[in-house]
């Protein structure tokens, strides 16, 4: 039997006449908290998204027989957010983990977190979770005591018991009375000293993935409800096209098929089985006539069409002082294309309309902002829609996941009653998702005499990054519909998070500092989230002009940035990653074709830090690159489960690699042009490096920093640093494709 | 007409020239192939015919008479997974897990051909399927644990 490790100085539990009073000091407190007055007069906020569901029973709940649910707002996109939830859970609760259960994003059972995106679900949900089960667990013991008749200090905790010194042993399941739970959370917690944790910081196995690798119901593409129909959307061929005229006689005499349905130029078949449907969808398509109108800009002149566009202006940083004397100025232009997220799995939804109330199983980011939008749509209440987040394949950001559900919802209303499941193609997914939106930067900077960075003048131009819904207008099908929703108009996200100009703001120390956003609101091209948002490129920009600034100040590329940053956690994981690969010990001109390439970054510079090196060999008849080694160090606060952390590195490595070196999203001046694998090559085995290695730096007792965006970054720099270094080339203007390599070592 | 997955006789009702992937998961309610593509590029569909792999998203059920089909599910359950499954567990060899599948039944018929593969020769076999999640580490790390796994339980047989 263990204890629980709660410290006794920071224990002030009082059970009296029914009444739990709250006085104790929180080791998860944030920075900000910290700095707080402490004679403010408002109660300090509660922790994470129990500021939006203050009730324990929101998060927590216990049945008789002592079975434990936690309860969530975020969705399992793959990340593992499930186990890492559990962990917090059994370990503030001294719970039995193989006993504890989850429930995900729904609108009807959890609290409404959002969207689970920006690396925030550990922040968001995790801190929630942390306090609840602590403050469960303090209920829990206050309850014990009082059957007991022992003060509470003598009680212990184990194994979802509590514990008296004689033995005796109080379940938590016959200690939960109807209401206990039902209490509002207070703003402090008496949480566990990190010293005694037994399930964080812990590798856990995944609870999902044995489901997963022997064919369980693991996906909403695995979801057959009794009756379910087949759906298929025929999506215009170009984006804004109007359907002019279809002649479905022929379509509907085919063999399965139940209903062509057709809204304005929303365009769908429903038949019986899926390949009927598929079959359905095909012939439908040969017989509409649409009406195209699409502009799409020149793809070969992105950047200059960027920079043509109206801007709004937003100063991020303005810190400009008089220039240095003596100092020598760089300057450099770098672009991105649009990205596609490329999920495996197409989009995918099932939607049930039955007595008036619509239920719709999707792999959504975001259960109550797609509800909304649905609701909308449908001209429906909101109380009559509800949300079940299922998984789908990985999403990496707002994919074509709310437009399958709101296309689901369409198909449902159709034909009450009936379970209908809507699949996308692969073209249709690749031509019709939100993609990452092309970016230009250009930035200049100022060297001094003693090789130091004197000014920096930073300017990104992007459009928005978030489309997401919300607004009915922000499905696609909504705005094809005989009476359209408006696409809703393009916000930017405001600093220090930011849009475009996420991690726009270095986090190296300048005298003189200029950072400038060009918001774009024109979209020619449908955008939106993209894993990390505008961080991969400002990282991109950022990084790779520090290694070109370190060349001038003929400077090592590890020690200029080190001789620019004094943050100590950033330091430590710059030298870890450094130290891990053996960045000193490199050889200096490399082996022919061989590269040795650096970055860094703190997502969202409040995140995450994450360093990475790595090798690269660049084939000079090719031009292809290919990344042989990789070396990462990530500091993502208190470790909840290193194992997840280090899967997310390695993917958001692998990732971006893929991204930064072959990926661009092709269109002519009409149409989409990439709509497969073929016309969008991404990485395969071929191009995998021989190893890899992800060191984490464990903050015990220190806020959770999340871990899915920490990576790409820092990721794509490391890469065009390396090409550089083995190339002699600086190559600027994703992706650095073989072709444009190629081009400029020419053999 | 009648298909033999997983050992199993089975009377499908379809058109011939349907798929073999949407009667593995309509008819037939298998979950573990997936829709990837419907185009042979990416492999998330890969299924056992005659120990081959095979694209099941592009072939029609009517090559597919007297052939043995096998899925993940004839391989192992969760209960009693199979050397392969009980590898990618022991890896954690996923994120999404979407592509997993295929890249499992891939693997398994390279190894039933060749038990010894190296590094590069698996690297190379799985080169028709793609992982969008970046578990490419990992899932090789799974495959090497798998030969480990049956080269162990070999050495117990013949001992």
């Amino acid at each position: 039997m263990s204890d629980t490790g709660i410290v006794i100085s920071r224990r002030a539990v009082l059970a009296g006449s029914g009444a739990l009073i709250f006085s104790f000091s929180s080791v998860a407190q944030s920075p900000a908290q910290e700095n707080a007055a402490p004679l403010a007069a408002a109660a300090p906020p509660l922790p994470g998204s129990l500021k939006q569901s203050p009730f324990l029973d929101s998060w927590i709940r216990i049945d008789a027989d002592g079975a434990i649910t936690v309860f969530t707002g975020k969705a399992e996109l793959g990340q593992g957010i499930k186990t890492a939830l559990l962990q917090v859970a059994a370990e503030q609760m001294d719970a039995d983990f193989a006993q504890l259960k989850i429930v995900t994003a729904d609108t009807a059972r959890t609290a409404n977190e959002g969207y689970t995106a920006g690396s925030h679900s550990m922040q968001d949900s995790g801190t929630a979770i942390t306090h609840a089960a602590a403050q469960v667990r303090t209920l829990l013991v206050a309850q014990a005591a009082q059957r007991s008749g022992l003060p509470a200090d003598q009680l212990k905790t184990d194994n979802g018991a509590v514990v008296a010194p004689d033995g005796r042993r109080f379940g938590y399941g016959d200690l939960v009375a109807v209401e206990i739970l039902h209490v509002q959370a207070s703003p402090q917690s008496m949480l566990k000293d990190p010293v005694q944790y037994k399930f964080l910081n812990r590798r856990i196995p995944r609870v999902d993935i044995p489901a997963k690798v022997t064919g369980g119901e693991a996906f909403v593409q695995d979801f057959r409800p009794d009756g379910m129909v087949h759906g298929r959307i025929v999506r215009p061929p170009s984006y804004g096209a109007v359907l002019d005229s279809v002649d479905t006689t022929a379509v509907k005499k085919m063999p399965g098929v139940l209903k062509v349905v057709r809204d304005g130029s929303f365009l769908a078949v429903i038949a019986e089985r899926e390949f009927q449907a598929i079959e359905a969808m095909r012939a439908l398509a040969a017989v509409a006539r649409w009406h195209e109108s699409a502009k799409l800009p020149d793809m070969a002149a992105l950047p200059a069409f960027l920079a043509g566009l109206p801007a709004r202006d937003i100063k991020v940083i303005d810190q400009q002082q008089p220039a240095a004397v003596n100092a020598k100025m760089i300057s450099a232009t770098y672009s991105r294309p649009y990205v596609s997220h490329g999920s495996i799995g197409p989009s995918c939804a099932v939607a049930q309309l039955q007595d008036d109330a619509l239920t719709v199983w999707t792999h959504t980011q975001g259960v109550f902002p797609d509800r909304d939008a649905i609701a909308e749509m449908m001209r429906m209440p909101k109380d009559k829609v509800r949300c079940i987040h299922s998984q789908g394949s990985g999403c990496y950001g707002h994919n074509g996941a709310d437009d399958a559900a709101g296309d689901a919802a369409l198909l449902a209303r159709a034909l009450p009653g009936k379970p209908v499941r809507v699949q996308w193609t692969r073209e249709q997914e690749h031509a019709w998702e939100p993609y990452g939106p092309a970016m230009l930067v250009k930035v200049s900077a100022a060297l001094d005499d003693s090789g130091k960075i004197a000014d920096w003048d930073y300017a990104v131009w992007s459009n928005t990054h978030s489309m997401r819904p919300g607004p009915a207008g922000a499905l696609i099908a909504a705005r094809y519909l005989a009476e359209p929703f408006p696409e809703p108009e393009p916000k930017p996200i405001p600093m220090p998070e930011g849009g475009g100009d996420r991690n726009s703001n270095p986090i190296y120390k300048f005298p003189s500092m200029k950072v400038i956003h060009h918001f774009l609101p024109t979209m020619p091209v449908r955008v939106s989230a993209l894993r990390s948002l505008g961080a991969y490129m400002n990282i991109f920009s950022i990084e790779s002009f520090m290694d070109e600034l370190a060349a001038a100040a003929g400077a090592d590329p590890v020690e200029f940035r080190l001789k620019h940053l004094d943050d100590p956690r950033a330091r430590e994981v710059v030298s870890t990653a450094a130290g891990r690969f053996g960045w000193s010990a490199k050889p200096r001109a490399g082996s022919p074709g061989h590269g040795y390439g650096f970055a860094f970054a703190r997502y969202k510079n409040l995140a995450a830090y994450c360093a990475i090196a790595c090798e690269v060999e660049v084939n000079h008849e090719t031009g292809r690159a290919r990344m042989v080694r990789a070396v990462a160090a990530v500091d993502s606060g208190q470790v909840v489960n290193p194992d997840g952390i280090a899967n997310q590195i390695e993917g958001a490595i692998l990732q971006s690699m893929s991204w930064t070196l072959y990926e661009n999203v092709s269109f002519d001046d009409r149409r989409i042009t990439s709509v497969d694998w073929a016309t969008y090559p991404i990485l395969r085995f071929s191009a995998v490096p021989d190893s890899m290695e992800v060191h984490i730096i464990n903050r015990p007792g220190t806020p959770f920093l999340g871990s899915g965006e920490a990576g790409q970054g820092p990721a794509a720099a490391a890469v065009a640093n390396a090409i550089a270094n083995a190339t002699g080339y600086r190559f600027r203007d994703l992706p650095l494709s073989s072709e444009r390599i190629k081009a400029a070592i020419g053999v | 007409m009648k298909l033999n997955v997983n050992n199993a006789q089975h009377d499908v009702d379809a058109d011939p020239r349907t798929p073999l992937l949407y009667v593995l998961r309509g008819d037939l309610k298998l979950n573990a192939a997936k829709f990837g593509c419907g185009l042979g590029q990416c492999g998330a569909c890969t299924v056992l015919v005659n120990g081959e792999p095979v694209f099941s998203c592009v072939t029609p059920i009517a090559l597919l008479a007297g052939k043995e089909i096998t899925t993940l599910e004839g391989l192992g359950t969760e209960e009693h997974p199979a050397p392969i499954q009980q590898a990618f567990i022991e890896a954690q060899a996923a994120q999404c897990g979407y592509c997993i599948p295929g890249m499992m039944m891939r693997a398994q018929a390279l190894l039933q051909r060749n038990l010894h593969a190296g590094d590069a020769d698996i690297r190379a076999w799985l080169e028709p399927n793609l992982c969008r999640c970046g578990s490419h580490m990992r899932i090789l790390r799974a495959v090497h644990r798998a030969q480990h796994i049956l080269t162990t339980a070999q050495k117990g047989d013949a001992g």
